[in-house]
């Protein structure tokens, strides 16, 4: 997770000239897009250099990659911004061993000398390596396409419009006595195509949509200050995420609003102004062992760095030692049938969920995508692999979880949605809490740290509430609980029913060296642990 | 090639601000070429190189302001990017704490480039991943590293007639190292400005050590313990801290330095008063930019003097709004230490625990400044002036700023990379009574 360098960039003036993610361009330029057959040509271009410099496999990734950030703040907008990268990554395998270049010269010749530049890598590369790479078979596809299923291109949607709207959400907030609002509105459209000696040639159009926003409550005479973020999530969705249908809000048991497909800002607005406020009288958690109450908006966080993390391959191998680390869920774990969770936990990947941010036909690496089980019934039975690593778990096939951010960056294993299945047994939320006796019901996701092997991990929330004999009794402050991630899903003692699933994530999750950025959701319904620590966080300065 | 010469950069320059037609215009010329090479299970995985340059045009009409980016500099690309900068700036909504560009400024350049570190080549890039894999398969130790190197430029003018032009090097090796068993874990990083002096064979040798000694790890309970950070670990907790040094969020009541009853703590004593800290851009150990990303030269300066808040980050507009001299945005961090390495530090010390790295640091509460995190690679108990035998990794839940006010003794300054800090630091070892470890932690 890499929010920090998100915030910090957010918060940029103009003045500063520093320029996310490439060139900034006019707002009507994001609609066009590159021509299809330009495209092919360029790939071509590139596959028969590599064939030529004896590249017994290549593929060629033509991006483009469009964003636009509105930043405002109370009254003001801050920041506008549309920019564009584009570019062509070819990637080439020679005498066993992998060779990357990338340009951002468009055309047959840029193509084709990136692909004689990646061979010429492969080629020194092979002369050092001790394994050489054993790719799974991927059939091509042929010429196909593929695009979100969106209702409205957020592109389309005119800056003023996105202004008075986040503006119209600021207002909201002070109105209900917020101090200072910060809301943002972040839309993203990666136009991919994809070729590969394999005789694939995918064109993939790839849109999504995250508007977050905080809000600050202060009391000048304490000096106390207390946020509450919006409870919305990044989505694979198109412009209509903002509608505010009636049919994407839930009203949880403890009096929160929070929401599924669709997002109503203005009115989280208001009800993060209350909760900011109330926040700053809020009774001081009492630490000890308490049942967890966990909404879907908190949940995603805990499942992304508990499960989802230690469950990819390359960390599991060493790849990632250096910098975000290793894995407790060693190999010999998924041979003895090692117990992850309760019976109740099963847990999928799946690249397939329409909605969610990891939602693609094909993986970077020209692979159909799935969906497929990493925990069942508590027991963990897999993991998630690119092509060059199936061979090491002895499967015929990739999970198609090979990714870059850029054209530029080389394609590697990323994560899936990974998401925690609903229970199978009909549970309400509010029949959860009933059961109840002692517990803290958290919704929305906040502070969040874990080791590098993901066994011991902290997470905080936005919202916190005490729960006594099955009642939710009022708000509770400076909450933040520990785990060890096996014990932890093990005391999983509850999973509401599929009516209750919802979708969370992040538009950043970091992995790599050099670092590269990922979009990915993970869902679950509210469940319920048994037996947590949870500390208080709560310090005094001098 | 992606390195202009100052003339090359002013003459793109020049003609940029010549062509516009706006009220103000400014344009910013950088470029770089860097170099990594990555390495894992002891087998080299990924290398290459990224070079790049690109031009930004801001140009303003009254209170609206337009920004262009472009990477190709003849004559007609010039000319585009200044049009769409001023078509975007008449699109653009009235900017409220909208600030005129700079006035003409003189610049005092800093060390920031070396000639040994420009002239790393892919051979160096391998050599350096040979010297610490060779060691560790010999050794039966797994090396895990990265290297990144890279020089750049960095050119800009306005229509003020403020120009100024300066490169730069920069160097970060780092190296995980891990017993075959997976039981012991070690970790060394470099970060420099002149690679010259650089060995990776001898720096492989610390976190060779580490993963050996540490492989026998003991449980503590947790607690509140004294504790010696070395610099490497010092650094992400106090870099974190430096984030909420804004003076605007302090004005606003919603940081760490805010008053109660308003106003912020500039001139208070925050801190122990044996802490000090300083930015200084031509320290030769820790140079960065004469100036910020707004082309505001930077000042040597004090930031924590004697443990009182000598200085806050003024924004341009908030400098005005308050009546403040603003001043660049502090690129590096100068710590004041005493003289004992870390090795010394832990003679003198009856009881305690040795953190080497820390990792995954979060923040907990911005009120206090809370943060937690995890050590990571090598944490050791110390009794009677000597480890005595290592331990297992803790999560702490600590304040930097609580820390900084339970100093025992400082040691001697080094240079540090933070692991999400742009910050280049110059950090002493630490020894610190009462830091606060939550909790255990299986991982390695």
């Amino acid at each position: 997770m890499d929010r920090r360098n998100f915030l910090s960039m957010s918060g940029l003036g103009i003045a500063g000239l520093m320029i996310p993610f490439g060139n900034v361009i006019a707002a009507e330029d994001l609609l066009a897009p590159l021509d299809v057959a330009k495209k092919k040509a360029w790939a071509d271009a590139a596959l028969n250099a590599a064939r030529a410099a004896g590249a017994s496999y290549c593929d060629v990734r033509v991006g483009r990659y469009l964003r636009q950030f509105v930043v405002t703040r109370e009254n003001k907008v801050q920041n506008v911004v549309n920019s564009e990268s584009t570019g062509i990554g070819v990637r080439v395998l020679v005498d066993g061993a992998w060779g990357f270049a990338a340009t951002n010269q468009l055309g047959t010749d840029g193509a084709a000398k990136a692909a004689q530049q990646a061979a010429a890598i492969a080629r020194a590369n092979a002369r050092i390596i001790t394994a050489k790479v054993q790719l799974a078979k991927t059939p091509g596809v042929g010429e196909v396409s593929w695009k979100t299923p969106i209702r409205k291109n957020a592109m389309e949607v005119p800056i003023k419009d996105k202004a008075e709207l986040l503006l119209g959400v600021n207002a909201a907030a002070l109105g209900a006595g917020a101090s200072f609002v910060t809301s943002t509105l972040f839309s993203v459209n990666e136009q991919k195509y994809f070729a590969s000696t394999d005789g694939s040639y995918i064109d993939q159009d790839v849109h999504r949509i995250w508007a977050p926003m905080t809000v600050t409550a202060i009391d000048k005479a304490s000096g106390k200050f207390r946020t509450r973020q919006g409870l919305s999530s990044p989505r694979g969705l198109g412009y209509e995420y903002l509608d505010g249908a009636a049919s994407g809000k839930t009203v949880l048991p403890c009096g929160v609003t929070v929401y599924g497909d669709s997002y109503d800002m203005r009115e989280d607005a208001v009800a993060a102004a209350r909760h900011a406020q109330q926040k700053l009288t809020a009774t001081s958690v009492k630490p000890g062992k308490y049942d967890l109450v966990l909404d879907p908006s908190h949940t995603w966080l805990t499942i992304h760095e508990s499960i989802g993390h230690p469950l990819e391959l390359d960390r599991v191998l060493g790849y990632e030692a250096n910098y975000a680390g290793t894995s407790f869920a060693t190999l010999d774990k998924r041979e003895n049938g090692f117990k992850y969770g309760a019976e109740r936990v099963n847990v999928f990947a799946d690249k397939t969920q329409v909605g969610s941010l990891g939602a693609v036909g094909y993986d970077d690496e020209g692979v159909k995508t799935k969906r497929w089980d990493l925990i069942k019934n508590g027991v963990l039975v897999d993991y998630q692999t690119i092509r060059d690593q199936a061979h090491i778990l002895g499967k015929t096939e990739s999970d198609g979880c090979c990714y870059a951010d850029s054209w530029s960056s080389v394609q590697f294993q990323r994560m899936a949605n990974v998401s925690l299945a609903p229970g199978k047994d009909k549970l309400s939320v509010a029949d959860l809490v009933k059961d109840v006796e002692n517990g803290i019901y958290i919704v929305g996701d906040g502070s969040f740290s874990i080791d590098q092997q993901r066994y011991n991990a902290q997470f905080g929330g936005q919202v916190f509430f005490e729960i006594k004999n099955g009642k939710v009794t009022g708000m509770l402050e400076d909450v933040a609980y520990q785990i060890r991630t096996p014990e932890f899903w093990n005391s999983c003692a509850a999973i509401c029913d599929d009516k209750d699933y919802r979708l969370g994530g992040s538009f950043f999750d970091g992995k790599g060296q050099p670092g590269q950025v990922s979009a990915v959701s993970h869902g679950s319904s509210t469940a319920r642990f048994n037996g947590v620590n949870v500390i208080n966080t709560a310090r005094k300065l001098g | 090639m992606s390195i202009f010469t100052e003339a090359q950069s002013k003459a793109i320059l020049d003609k940029v601000v010549a062509l516009s037609k706006a009220d103000e215009t400014s344009a910013r010329l950088t470029g770089a070429i860097e170099g990594n090479i990555r390495f894992a299970l002891n087998n080299i995985s990924t290398s290459g190189v990224v070079s790049d340059v690109s031009l930004a045009v801001q140009v303003s009409f009254g209170k609206r302001v337009g920004m262009a980016t472009i990477n190709e500099f003849d004559d007609a690309a010039l000319e585009r990017v200044v049009r769409r900068a001023e078509d975007l700036a008449r699109l653009a909504p009235e900017n409220p704490e909208f600030m005129p560009i700079i006035d003409k400024q003189s610049y005092k350049p800093s060390p920031t480039f070396a000639a040994a570190t420009a002239a790393i080549d892919p051979e160096f890039r391998a050599k350096v991943a040979a010297d610490s894999i060779g060691p560790c398969r010999e050794a039966k130790l797994t090396a895990a590293g990265f290297l990144e190197d890279g020089q750049s430029f960095v050119a800009f003018a306005n229509s003020k007639g403020n120009f100024g032009y300066q490169t730069a090097t920069s160097f970060n090796y780092t190296c995980t190292v891990r017993t075959d068993d997976g039981r012991g874990s070690g970790w060394v990083g470099r970060d420099l400005t002149d690679a010259g002096s650089f060995k990776a064979e001898s720096d492989i040798r610390i976190a060779m050590r580490k993963a050996t000694e540490s492989a026998e790890a003991k449980a503590l309970e947790p607690g509140k313990y004294t504790v010696i950070l070395e610099p490497h670990a010092a650094a992400g907790l106090i870099s974190f801290m430096m984030n909420f040094f804004d003076a605007r969020q302090a004005d606003e009541g919603r940081s760490f330095l805010s008053k109660k009853g308003g106003g912020n703590k500039l001139g208070e004593q925050v801190y122990d008063p044996r802490v000090n800290l300083i930015a200084d851009p031509w320290d030769p150990r820790a140079p960065v930019m004469p100036w910020d990303v707004e082309g505001m030269p930077r000042e040597k300066m004090p930031i924590v003097e004697n443990g009182k808040v000598a200085a806050l980050n003024y924004s341009r507009y908030w400098a005005q709004k308050q009546g403040k001299r603003a001043v660049g945005a502090p690129g590096n961090l100068i710590m004041a230490g005493g003289d004992k390495t870390t090795a010394e530090l832990v003679k003198g010390t009856q009881k305690g625990i040795l953190v080497t790295r820390t990792w995954y640091i979060r923040m907990v509460d911005p009120q206090t400044v809370l943060l937690t995190g995890l050590t990571r690679d090598g944490t050791f108990y110390i009794e009677n002036g000597q480890i005595k035998h290592p331990i297992k990794n803790f999560r702490f839940n600590e304040s930097p700023v609580i820390m900084l006010n339970n100093i025992e003794e400082l040691g001697r300054p080094v240079r540090v990379a933070g692991d999400e800090s742009t910050l280049v630091m110059m950090i002493p070892p630490m020894k610190l009574r009462d830091f606060t470890f939550t909790s255990l932690s299986d991982a390695v």
